[in-house]
């Protein structure tokens, strides 16, 4: 398949990467076109409410950033742990890293009801505030990841990797852990307010992350017309079985010991069982799509093409879109309980479980989010150089 | 005398009067502001206590008043604001029913304040529960905190105000115990609207206080007390 490009094919190369910026810009020019209108009009347009007060951008843009700390797995494990065909790969993780934070931080910045007010919270901080510490993780986060590059691709400034890579290593937990605590804090509702959801967060990291750094990657050996060594890519595959399996296995303990205590029963019953679409999106979207499916591909003895790797983890990608609508959207659909015990009902829809149906103007601003991050890759890799440079021995 | 100092003298003061023009309502405006610059007191703990037999199911009289004096639609869809809403509710083993008023329960230890970024949503030192409207951002981190469902978030844009009620489009607000009356002696409007006096509102720290004295003489309840937030609205015969 490394055949010597041609002429025809490397204009047809230049043409298709034309073509996928367009695309890509387009999306983000209708996410900004649908953020101008949400600022205009105001969230009525979109189909949050008093009930659902996070929608689908929150799901786009927590996707974004916890799989934007994944993705930095492959960075520590090279600069960190020292193996050297994930070092190979660190500036394209690096890279990922920052472009999905861009990405889901535009989303999250652009949804708030006064995003003119940036600057107030960008010099206002409530210490005992998570979101205010998030302000700092998440930008504190793109500063360091651009020095670790920094440290990585210039060669006088080599000597300072490891330390940087320490660094990221570091601060990607800590971030991740602010992720999981936004919900953990909550301590009223019952979907949320578990010191269970920091290492979930993480461990769920750990695979978007991995996933989404695999896609990219077959992408652009497919893109240079190279195929990934095997032995390369076969480790790759093992380290995302175990990441998916291990953030199954956290998802399900949350569920489990959630089901064990009586008070939190009714809540599983609904998201588990009869939620209507919540239940469908768990099995259906998340267990079956998002984790059996990519698991057997990874591990069938005989499936060993890039593309069945590639194949499972965008599913395991969709898979985690499906659980955070369920962790997001169903979280809050389950109503508050006020008065345990006790039948309510109101005209606030206390007792009832919340409608929500997202708008296309929250889509195309969770799209434009995507897009964001899609473009800042493809330029990025298009004009440095990305591409991992394995070397010809591998001792680890 | 030279037309030149002439012209200087005219321009003198002329300038004198147009500043003294220009600066006069400003100091007067700044003396009218100083002359209330009493900050709230710690020493007073303002709360409610609604006492639920005398709260008529159906009757929605607090709700209204709030909704005129606050200046809200009154509408119930479920992007429509309620500062205060009735609750009815039963008793799932004995089928004794209830009905009670639920707004924001003005907690000691506020969740809403505790995860607000920008420190928009803040408590008095006098115990009121606001939203800075200045500061919000709308980013409804509260509103998923509040365990009382107490918070509305301002989905569209807004007309005819109350100018002593600020609200905007994009914000988050909730029920201000109206702090505007309260500040000039005046108590909350659904206190004042209900025709069974259910709505008790004072100084809990007041021990001479009509609600601090009920509060020691009847048995009352705080609502999801084993959160431990101390809400300053208590609820008799639940």
């Amino acid at each position: 398949m490394s055949s010597t490009p041609t002429l025809e094919s490397l204009h047809f190369k230049n043409r298709l990467y034309w073509l996928l910026l367009a695309i890509g810009g387009l999306v983000v020019a209708a996410g900004m076109y649908a953020v101008h209108l949400m600022e205009h009009h105001g969230h009525i347009i979109t189909g949050m409410n008093n009930q659902i007060v996070w929608g689908m951008p929150h799901v786009f843009a927590i996707f974004l950033i916890v799989a934007a700390s994944g993705v930095l797995n492959v960075a520590s494990i090279g600069s960190v742990f020292g193996k050297a065909i994930y070092k190979a790969r660190v500036p394209l993780a690096s890279l990922l890293s920052i472009a999905m934070l861009v990405g889901g931080l535009t989303v999250l910045m652009l949804d708030l009801g006064r995003p003119d007010r940036i600057i107030v919270a960008a010099t206002n901080y409530n210490l005992t505030s998570v979101f205010a510490w998030n302000v700092l993780l998440y930008s504190g986060m793109v500063g360091l990841v651009v020095v670790y590059l920094w440290t990585m691709m210039e060669r006088r400034m080599n000597p300072y990797n490891k330390a940087a890579g320490i660094g990221v290593f570091v601060w990607r937990f800590v971030l991740t852990t602010g992720t999981g605590l936004i919900f953990a804090f909550l301590t009223a509702r019952q979907a949320y307010g578990s010191a269970l959801l920091p290492p979930m967060f993480i461990v769920l990291s750990f695979a978007w992350g991995m996933a989404v750094f695999h896609l990219v990657q077959t992408s652009i050996y497919m893109w240079n017309e190279k195929v990934i060594d095997s032995a390369i890519l076969q480790r790759k595959k093992h380290l995302l079985g175990v990441f998916v399996l291990g953030s199954l296995y956290m998802v399900a303990t949350y569920h489990l010991t959630n089901a064990y205590f009586s008070q939190q029963q009714g809540f599983e019953r609904f998201i588990l069982m009869d939620g209507g679409i919540y239940p469908s999106l768990f099995w259906w979207g998340y267990v079956l799509l998002g984790n059996i499916v990519p698991l057997a591909l990874l591990y069938t003895p005989g499936i060993r093409r890039d593309r069945w790797a590639a194949l499972a983890a965008l599913l395991i990608i969709l898979g985690g879109f499906a659980l955070l609508y369920v962790f997001i959207i169903g979280g809050q659909a389950w109503p508050l309980n006020l008065f345990p015990g006790y039948e309510v009902t109101s005209t606030f829809a206390d007792g009832q479980i919340a409608a929500y149906s997202p708008s296309i103007y929250e889509m195309l601003l969770g799209l434009g989010g995507l897009a964001i991050a899609f473009l800042i890759t493809t330029v990025s890799v298009r004009v440095l150089n990305f591409m991992p440079q394995d070397k010809p021995y591998i001792a680890d | 005398m030279s037309d030149m100092d002439m012209d200087r003298r005219n321009f003198l003061k002329t300038s004198v009067g147009a500043a003294a023009v220009a600066i006069a309502p400003g100091m007067l405006l700044y003396s009218v502001a100083q002359a209330k610059s009493e900050g709230a007191s710690s020493k007073v703990r303002w709360g409610m206590l609604i006492d639920t037999n005398q709260c008529k199911p159906g009757c929605n009289d607090c709700v209204t008043a709030c909704n005129r004096e606050n200046g809200l639609s009154g509408e119930t869809k479920s992007t429509d604001s309620q500062w205060i809403r009735k609750i009815d509710i039963k008793d799932i083993s004995t089928g004794r029913e209830i009905s009670l008023p639920m707004m924001c329960q003005h907690c000691e230890n506020p969740p809403c304040v505790d995860v607000c970024p920008t420190n928009a949503s803040m408590k008095r030192a006098d115990g009121i529960v606001l939203v800075d409207k200045h500061r919000c951002i709308g980013c409804r981190y509260c509103m998923m905190a509040c365990p009382y469902k107490a918070r509305s978030f301002v989905h569209e844009a807004l007309t005819d105000q109350n100018p002593d009620v600020p609200r905007g489009k994009g914000t988050v607000e909730s029920c201000t115990l109206c702090v505007h009356r309260i500040d000039v002696g005046g108590k909350p409007a659904c206190s004042e609207a209900c025709p069974n006096k259910a709505i008790v509102f004072g100084d809990l720290n007041d021990e001479n206080s009509e609600i601090a004295q009920k509060v020691r003489s009847v048995a009352s309840v705080q609502v999801r007390a084993d959160l431990r937030l101390n809400p300053g609205v208590r609820y008799q015969g639940i």
